[in-house]
């Protein structure tokens, strides 16, 4: 193995920032000729309305335009390049044509508030996508509305705490397990709750006793990923439920980790209240570089009244049939987007659901739970496994083994680049010291896992006899490692003309 | 295998070897962890797969059925705008380096995305007369919310004072964020001539914030400076929302005014409209807060040859590091609609951008004009605006806007549930899309309901 078995060189140009470009007088832009009069700004808004100085933009023709940006997509690793095996974020194929569809003029060109009588399509088009994640998820009513699985979250536990408010009740507590990802604890703050640890089990996973110790009548409830971030089952979750159930508290499901279990179980049928949907994940809705995600948060029945609004819904024939915004939801927690959410994802994510249908659902979860134990089968003799049993759609390894050689998960991390891999999540879930979180995809060919882990082996080899090599690491990008430290302590947070 | 698993690689063959490899029996017995009661005993209850081609009829038709700025000629704003992109910004989005990378945390790889969000921070901060600006937000309206948290954080006050003009959509979900807390809001009045009135009286020593848009929802463009002296007479922290990020290519930067944060939408800047999202919002601030600031930020460094680079800084302040004491929950943000914005600004560039601000306002002041000269229809108010404002009409803005999409225009939007006190009346908006011949069409129908 040597790296050049994944990677090659290319051509590696280097590009200043755009404001360094710039040459007065260039323009990028043309405008139509004007068909009214032309106005002077500062007698129609008053000359002290006027903006005078010039915004830090630059001038540069097209050409300047997409050469400069072009260069810097060069710099990214993608899905689309290889392997992006980010444990918990779910990086799968993004099909193309669901970028083309949702540009589609009646998708992309169409206003949040024109009337329904113009929208129906689309209004067609939500309520059959939150038709098909309840099946998916055994929920009873979905609202997408949500614009990333952390707002999905906040959804959810406003919902809570607007149920518990509703019965009379003020509890002040949720319980998240130690393993669950930050914007959990972050989402119960943001609702006032004070946030209590459940510890794993040595096993990793929740057990009930754990729970049941905890659940007091303070609990308002239990926020719950599963299968959890270290890829297992969480077993007992049926239990927990009812122990959380038992003592008024409610339970929310993490929907991160759906892919592991679509068309084999359903969060509904397994206890969960209220949970939500990440369509950049699951439903393979491209990452865009940090976003635009989309939450959709899903309910049953009990917490219904309490969705956000607008909610839409197929008109009754009385009501002049087709499909309408319905927002007689008097409990609702309200509303947490200027729209309806980020409805170019919904087309994405129902174009993905049409083209798989129900078995083409279940085998992506079946090959990605595939796609992740042979990795953990080819890979630990040689890298520490934590929890050593049977997982799902992720694994998680750490570097425990490398301990005498002083190289770390980081190391380990940047070595991967050289070979031409996205590192996996690393440090995360925070109970494996050294974590290394892998989560391969369905997208995954088997020669492809084989590369990936033939890679991981001969890093292995390197950390223990050219230690330096790996420390260094990464050699082959046109940035080597950057300090971190730096931009914190002194931080530098736009260009400025010298 | 079939035509429909055209997105999953495994042959069968591999399936045998690898199960071999792990040791299991089947498919099946990889999910013996699940216990047999809680495993779905049936298929899932969904349509059956289609093709790549029979996907495509069914979601055109779909998309025949809505409206679309294609279809018509287009008049509807209020905080989403219907502007043209040039071509280069969409075709570059879609490289897949950048559609189908996720958040920069391995920055060595991740170089691409770094340095146009750092391009992006500098563009937004410049545009808005602050010192720092956020890797954006998931929406305006969320964007103002968070805005008011933070200002809540800074002050440890808790009454939020929101102007009258504020889109209503953003102060519902305001009211939304700050149900869970111990927050009062509050909203002051709006004065004869479309900008907010009494703003001094409505602010007492316990005002965390005043929550300013300019223009405002009725399009008015307020005094900022006005604003800023009775927020912080009181000791508040005005916050200023931008719903037509267009309009700061031409009005004064509201940081220069006075604006402690500044917050909102800048789908204006090449992002679809599509029906209401994905849309990019931002937050700014100067350097002094940014330690209570939501969200993502690039930073400039070195690499370890000493070469500049960029990286995820002051995470610190965020959900994955901090957990429950994060300055907010979020985690992804709108990536690839900032790269919209920020490809869509290189191109205009400093004179394009003021130029289209420009043309922007000679069509609503044509419009206006039309308005005036026509019997039946008024502008309800006297501000001055930028590209939207508030049509009276004769009838109802009802029948009005029917008539207006009989002459094949989507004539603005009905104030009425927002404001009933105004009477029939329609927000108007005329981007560079809107020609001279479809004002005079549009004009034309509304004001053919008078007697």
């Amino acid at each position: 193995m040597r790296p050049g078995a994944n990677v090659t060189s290319g051509l590696a140009y280097e590009e200043p920032l755009i404001f360094e470009l710039s040459r007065p007088g260039r323009v990028g832009y043309s405008l139509p000729a004007s068909d009214v009069p032309a106005v002077d700004p500062a007698e129609v808004l008053g000359a002290d309305h006027v903006r005078s100085d010039d915004p830090v933009l630059p001038e540069l023709s097209e050409v300047d335009v997409v050469r400069h940006f072009t260069r810097l997509s060069t710099w990214n690793a993608a899905v689309d390049l290889g392997l992006y095996p980010l444990g918990s974020c779910t990086m799968k194929y993004n099909p193309r044509v669901n970028e083309k569809l949702a540009r589609l003029p009646g998708f992309a060109g169409g206003h949040p508030l024109q009337p329904a009588a113009l929208s129906q399509g689309f209004l067609e088009l939500m309520v059959e996508l939150e038709n098909q994640l309840a099946e998916v998820s055994g929920m009873d009513r979905v609202s997408l509305q949500p614009a990333a699985g952390a707002q999905g979250e906040l959804a959810g536990i406003m919902m809570i705490r607007a149920y518990h408010e509703q019965r009379g009740e003020h509890r002040s507590v949720v319980l998240v397990p130690d393993s669950a990802h930050g914007t959990n604890p972050a989402s119960a703050a943001l609702n006032s709750y004070d946030v209590e640890t459940i510890p794993s089990g040595d096993d990793g996973i929740l057990h009930p006793d754990a729970v049941s110790r905890a659940m007091t009548p303070e609990v308002a409830g239990i926020m719950l990923t599963n299968p959890n971030t270290l890829g297992l089952f969480e077993e007992h979750v049926a239990r927990i439920c009812e122990i959380v159930h038992a003592k008024g508290g409610l339970v929310y499901g993490d929907g991160a980790n759906l892919n592991a279990l679509m068309g084999i179980a359903r969060p509904g049928d397994l206890g969960i209240d209220v949970m939500h949907f990440n369509l950049h994940k699951t439903f393979s809705t491209p990452h865009g570089g940090g976003g635009p995600g989309s939450g959709p948060v899903g309910v049953k029945n009990l917490l219904a009244p309490f969705l956000p609004v607008p909610m839409v819904r197929r008109l009754a024939d009385s009501e002049g049939g087709g499909f309408g915004l319905d927002y007689e939801f008097p409990h609702s927690i309200g509303r947490l987007h200027g729209n309806f959410g980020n409805v170019g994802m919904f087309v994405r994510a129902f174009a993905y659901l049409r083209s798989l249908g129900p078995n083409g659902l279940r085998r992506c979860s079946e090959m990605a739970v595939l796609n992740a134990n042979y990795l953990l089968a080819r890979l630990r003799d040689v890298y520490h496994v934590a929890y050593d049993r049977p997982v799902m759609h992720e694994c998680v390894l750490s570097d425990r083994n490398l301990e005498p050689t002083g190289i770390t998960t980081m190391d380990v991390a940047k070595r991967l680049i050289d070979y031409g891999y996205h590192p996996p999540t690393i440090y995360f879930p925070l109970i494996v010291h050294g974590a290394i979180m892998i989560e391969p995809t369905e997208s995954e060919s088997l020669e492809g896992l084989d590369r990936f882990v033939e890679t991981l082996r001969a890093i292995e080899r390197e950390a223990r006899e050219e230690p330096q090599l790996v420390r260094d690491a990464p050699h082959r990008t046109p940035h080597s490692r950057l300090d971190e430290t730096r931009a914190a302590r002194h931080p530098v947070l736009r260009w400025q003309p010298d | 295998m079939s035509d429909r698993d055209r997105y999953i690689p495994h042959t069968p063959d591999e399936v045998a070897h690898m199960l071999e490899t792990i040791g299991a029996k089947s498919i099946d017995a990889l999910f013996e962890p699940i216990p047999d009661e809680l495993r779905l005993d049936r298929p899932l209850d969904l349509p059956a797969a289609l093709s790549e081609q029979e996907l495509t009829a069914e979601l055109t038709a779909l998309a025949a059925r809505n409206a679309n700025t294609d279809s018509h000629d287009w008049f509807l704003g209020a905080g989403t705008y219907a502007h043209f992109s040039p071509s280069a910004v969409d075709a570059l989005i879609q490289r897949g380096e950048f559609l189908t990378a996720y958040t920069p945390y391995q920055a060595e790889i991740s170089q691409g995305t770094l340095q146009a969000v750092f391009e992006w921070q500098t563009m937004m901060a410049s545009l808005t007369g602050t010192e720092v600006a956020n890797a954006s937000m998931y929406d305006g309206a969320s964007a103002t919310a968070e805005a008011a948290l933070m200002a809540m954080r800074l002050t440890r006050r808790s009454r939020v004072v929101l102007s009258a003009g504020l889109h209503p959509h953003y102060a519902e979900v305001v009211k939304s964020y700050l149900g869970g807390l111990d927050a009062v809001i509050e909203v002051a009045g709006l004065g004869e001539d479309g900008r907010s009135a009494d703003l001094a009286g409505a602010i007492d020593e316990q005002t965390a914030c005043l929550v300013v848009q300019r223009p405002n929802f009725f399009g008015c463009v307020e005094d900022l400076a006005g604003a800023a002296e009775a927020a912080h007479a009181s000791g508040a922290l005005l916050v200023v929302v931008v719903t037509e990020s267009l309009s700061l290519a031409l009005l004064p930067p509201p940081g220069a005014l006075g604006a402690d944060i500044v917050c909102g939408e800048a789908q204006s800047f090449g992002v679809p409209m599509s029906f209401g999202g994905p849309h990019v919002g931002f937050l700014a601030t100067d350097q002094k807060r940014v330690r209570q600031m939501p969200g993502r930020l690039a930073g400039e460094t070195v690499d370890s040859h000493g070469k500049r680079g960029f990286v995820l800084t002051l995470s610190t302040r965020e959900q994955h590091i901090r957990r429950e004491r994060a300055t907010s929950n979020i985690c992804t943000n709108q990536g690839l609609c900032l790269l919209t914005a920020t490809i869509y600004l290189s191109l205009l560039g400093r004179v394009g951008l003021r130029r289209l601000a420009e043309l922007n306002l000679a069509k609503a002041e044509y419009a206006k004009g039309r308005i005036r000269e026509t019997p039946g229809l008024g502008l309800r108010y006297a501000a001055p605006t930028f590209n939207e404002f508030v049509v009276t009409v004769p009838d109802s803005a009802g029948r009005a806007l029917e008539r207006a999409l009989a002459e094949g225009c989507v004539g603005g939007l009905d104030l009425a549930p927002h404001a009933p006190d105004l009477g029939p009346a329609l927000l108007v908006c005329t981007t560079e899309l809107a020609s001279r011949d479809a004002i005079d069409r549009l004009v034309g129908a509304l004001g053919a309901g008078a007697p």
